[in-house]
């Protein structure tokens, strides 16, 4: 369904972010993107929904090519394309609800957004999505009276109400506590079960990953290093990802906390 | 579907307003679209007049490309060269008094009279526009560059003492403790513990300041304090818009000249 | 090094020799061009008035006090126009400062080669020329009265206004417009949800603290004939009617003080 073909992303200053990455996600596959900072999760992210322009290459979301698209065609393809970042990127002085509803940006008019005119049927889809992750009561409250979980949980509804056909996660769990990660990650991977959406998650936490997904990506540097099922990440493929460390470690406590996310497991 | 949810969806959502009590809403609403209405009824504007007006002001523009350096250009080197003295003299002056009068006005540093006394200090010298000032002092010490170098040079001390002492009494309290603490005499206190904080400050706003005086200084010349505003006054009476316009376009320059200064000079000092 | 070896003992010094030497020919020059600057007043002032100016002063303050009080009957008028030009004003450059600042900042111009330019370029240029000389040109192009002043405090108002608010759109969190631009959001959107929410307490606390100052310029732009409190102040002083000029002084402070205190109220309920 997405479609990367010899991505590249080369920046002004020279540094080479992408190496011609080809990539396939079918419909429906939850995938996780881990690797080193500077690896280029973030850019090839960006470069999918042209937040970044892709040097060379391209990228096709089922049959239409999306780098080729001028920016009016753009805007409609990107509504097909969920985001949720890392510091929530919620806006901070507008109401949970009017954050949710900027989802539908996309969709609506420029004086009817303005206006806050939504059609009923996007304002009820915003009180069930609310309702979904339980923040329906705060739905009036400005946005940075929320705390970090809360918020994240707003920023995936904005995403979601888009109706997407893929979303795209930048470091979902990057500055939130342990336990409220997990939450969130469950929340994500969850929702796209529920609606049979595809995803790519980059994530620092190979742990988390592999709890979660059912398929991992390793970059090193703007190169694709590894591609397959969480279950064959050895020390070994970590080592050629990250460089050299102990490793163990870190895959022995997924498999210890296994059981803590049985819903998780497939 | 909890009932929560069920009592929501299909109402409509309106964004909560942000003046919650509703008749003040209004009131505030239709108060200010009242006071538009009377305002705009009370302008007398003469459209003919305005119209007639239109010619010169393309001509204004017009000289704006053609601005006339020459044909005055002693008035216009004298005038500008008095007001650069004015301005370089009272800003000497009056950052040299602000200082002190700053440190009075800071209340972690002076005892609560001083600190009165200054604060009026402060007070009267920002409650006076500059150019009353001015006619002031130009009636009491006659026409001349003095009147406009005091003026300037009290409104300098309102300016920078103000926002200086508001910096000193935001400073760091235990840097200046532990001067304190050695056994400093108050001078070395306010040389060791309290200078260094404020001083990038001092100097920005000092060089903000010298900005600020040379604009002023360019219209005191209208009510007969020195400067170029005198010049500047002649040209338009006349309608010479050229010379206008090669004053203003020096003005301009100067001001952009002292901004960039400034800027570069913040820079190194932070 | 600023350790100096002075005949076999370590000297600190704060400053090495060619810095110590550099400054003190820096403060040279400093005073050397002040005395200058000074000299040149000295000389262009008549020193018998200064010599006689508290008697002056004295005879004046006699002259002045008490206040002429009636004559607060013909003050109201002027004191409405004064406070129209203030308002309005500001809420034309309001207006107008918007576009620029947008057309000005770096993250939001069409163009940063040839559009912001002539967005800095206007800023500067309404900047740097006081709202008495733009009152002063205005009224030898559409003539005397309180238009030439709203528009005069207008133009004045625009490149404070707009510099302000072109500093706090480059200080927005791009991330924020980030989110909104990957929901398809228009331009006009992305404005509007990602930047304009960011701006609003910047753009308010600017129309209080302009307000504020163009209340005070507004009381003296009569002096050149642009409508208000200072078309009578003008007058009084051409007839040397010092009562009634301390009446308006009187009058130009309580504006001040209590245009000081809504601002401050107003701040402080926005904040």
């Amino acid at each position: 369904m997405l479609r990367l073909e010899k991505l590249t992303k080369t920046y002004k200053t020279g540094d080479q972010a992408l190496k011609a990455v080809d990539l396939v996600v079918p419909e429906g596959q939850v995938l996780a993107l881990i690797g080193p900072s500077g690896a280029g999760k973030s850019t090839l992210i960006r470069c999918i929904n042209r937040l970044v322009e892709p040097t060379s290459g391209k990228v096709y979301l089922g049959d239409v090519e999306l780098t080729g698209l001028s920016s009016g065609s753009l805007r409609r393809e990107r509504r097909r394309m969920g985001m949720i970042f890392q510091e929530y990127a919620l806006v901070e002085r507008l109401s949970v609800m009017e954050n949710v509803l900027s989802g539908r940006l996309g969709y609506v008019g420029f004086w009817r957004s303005f206006l806050r005119k939504y059609p009923q049927a996007d304002v009820d889809e915003a009180f069930r999505l609310l309702d979904r992750v339980g923040l329906l009561a705060m739905a009036d409250k400005r946005a940075d009276e929320l705390s970090g979980g809360q918020r994240q949980r707003v920023g995936i509804c904005r995403a979601l109400i888009q109706n997407p056909a893929l979303l795209l996660v930048d470091e979902p769990t990057a500055s939130l506590d342990p336990k409220t990660s997990r939450q969130i990650m469950r929340l994500v991977c969850e929702l796209c079960k529920e609606r049979g959406l595809a995803a790519i998650i980059n994530i620092h936490d190979v742990a988390l990953a592999q709890m979660f997904v059912q398929r991992v990506i390793g970059l090193r540097a703007g190169a694709v290093e590894f591609d397959g099922p969480p279950d064959t990440l050895t020390p070994d493929v970590l080592t050629t990802i990250y460089g050299a460390e102990d490793w163990e470690a870190t895959i022995d406590k997924v498999e210890d906390e296994d059981d803590d996310a049985p819903e998780a497991a497939e | 579907m909890s009932t929560e949810l069920e009592a929501l969806v299909g109402k409509r959502w309106k964004k909560p307003p942000f003046v919650r009590r509703g008749w003040l809403r209004w009131a505030l609403l239709f108060g200010f679209a009242a006071y538009l209405v009377a305002a705009f009824l009370t302008i007398e504007i003469n459209w003919a007049r305005v119209y007639e007006g239109l010619e010169r002001g393309k001509q204004f523009v017009l000289a704006f490309t053609s601005p006339d350096f020459t044909s005055r250009s002693v008035d216009i080197w004298d005038g500008m060269l008095e007001s650069v003295i004015m301005t370089v003299a009272a800003s000497v002056v009056g950052i040299a008094i602000s200082i002190p009068i700053a440190l009075g006005a800071a209340r972690n540093i002076a005892p609560l009279p001083v600190y009165l006394i200054c604060r009026s200090i402060i007070a009267v010298s920002r409650a006076l526009q500059e150019i009353i000032v001015a006619i002031l002092l130009v009636a009491i010490f006659g026409f001349g560059p003095l009147a406009g170098f005091l003026t300037l040079s009290f409104a300098t001390i309102g300016f920078l003492s103000k926002l200086l002492a508001e910096d000193i009494e935001s400073m760091d309290k235990v840097q200046a403790e532990a001067i304190k603490a050695s056994g400093a005499k108050w001078t070395q206190w306010i040389n060791y513990g309290v200078q260094p904080q404020v001083m990038p400050r001092l100097i920005g706003l000092s060089m903000y300041r010298i900005d600020i005086n040379f604009r002023e200084s360019a219209i005191l010349g209208l009510v007969g304090a020195g400067g170029i505003g005198a010049t500047l006054n002649t040209a338009f009476d006349r309608y010479e818009y050229d010379t206008a316009a090669a004053i203003l376009l020096i003005i301009i320059g100067v001001v952009m000249a002292l901004e960039y200064l400034s800027g570069v000079i913040r820079e190194r000092v932070q | 090094m600023p350790v100096r070896d002075i005949s076999g003992r370590q000297v600190w010094k704060r400053r090495t020799g060619r810095e110590s030497l550099f400054h003190w020919v820096l403060w040279l020059i400093g005073i050397a061009i002040f005395a200058y600057c000074w000299q040149q007043i000295s000389e262009a002032t008549t020193w018998f008035f200064v010599w006689d100016a508290p008697r002056i002063a004295g005879d004046i303050w006699d002259r002045a006090t008490p206040p002429k009080w009636e004559y607060i009957t013909q003050l109201g008028e002027p004191i409405w126009d004064t406070l129209n030009i203030a308002t309005l004003g500001t809420l034309i450059a309001l207006l107008l400062a918007v576009p620029v600042a947008f057309l000005a900042a770096r993250n939001t111009t069409p163009s940063r080669l040839f559009i912001r330019p002539i967005a800095l370029l206007i800023i500067v240029s309404t900047r740097s020329i006081n709202s008495l000389i733009w009152a002063l040109l205005l009224i030898a192009i559409i003539g005397p009265g309180v238009f030439a002043g709203v528009v005069a405090i207008a133009i004045r108002s625009v490149g404070f206004c707009a510099k302000l608010l072109y500093e706090a759109i480059e200080e927005i969190d791009s991330t924020q417009v980030e989110a909104i631009t990957a929901t398809g959001a228009s331009r006009w959107q992305v404005m509007a949800y990602g930047i304009l929410p960011q701006i609003m307490p910047a753009f308010a606390g600017i129309a209080v603290f302009r307000w504020d100052i163009n209340i005070r310029e507004s009381t003296v732009l009569g002096l050149v004939g642009a409508g208000g409190i200072g078309l009578q102040l003008s007058a009084s002083l051409n007839v040397l009617a010092w009562p009634q000029v301390a009446l308006i002084l009187l009058v130009i402070l309580m504006a001040v003080v209590i245009s000081e205190w809504v601002s401050a109220k107003v701040r402080g309920a926005i904040i």
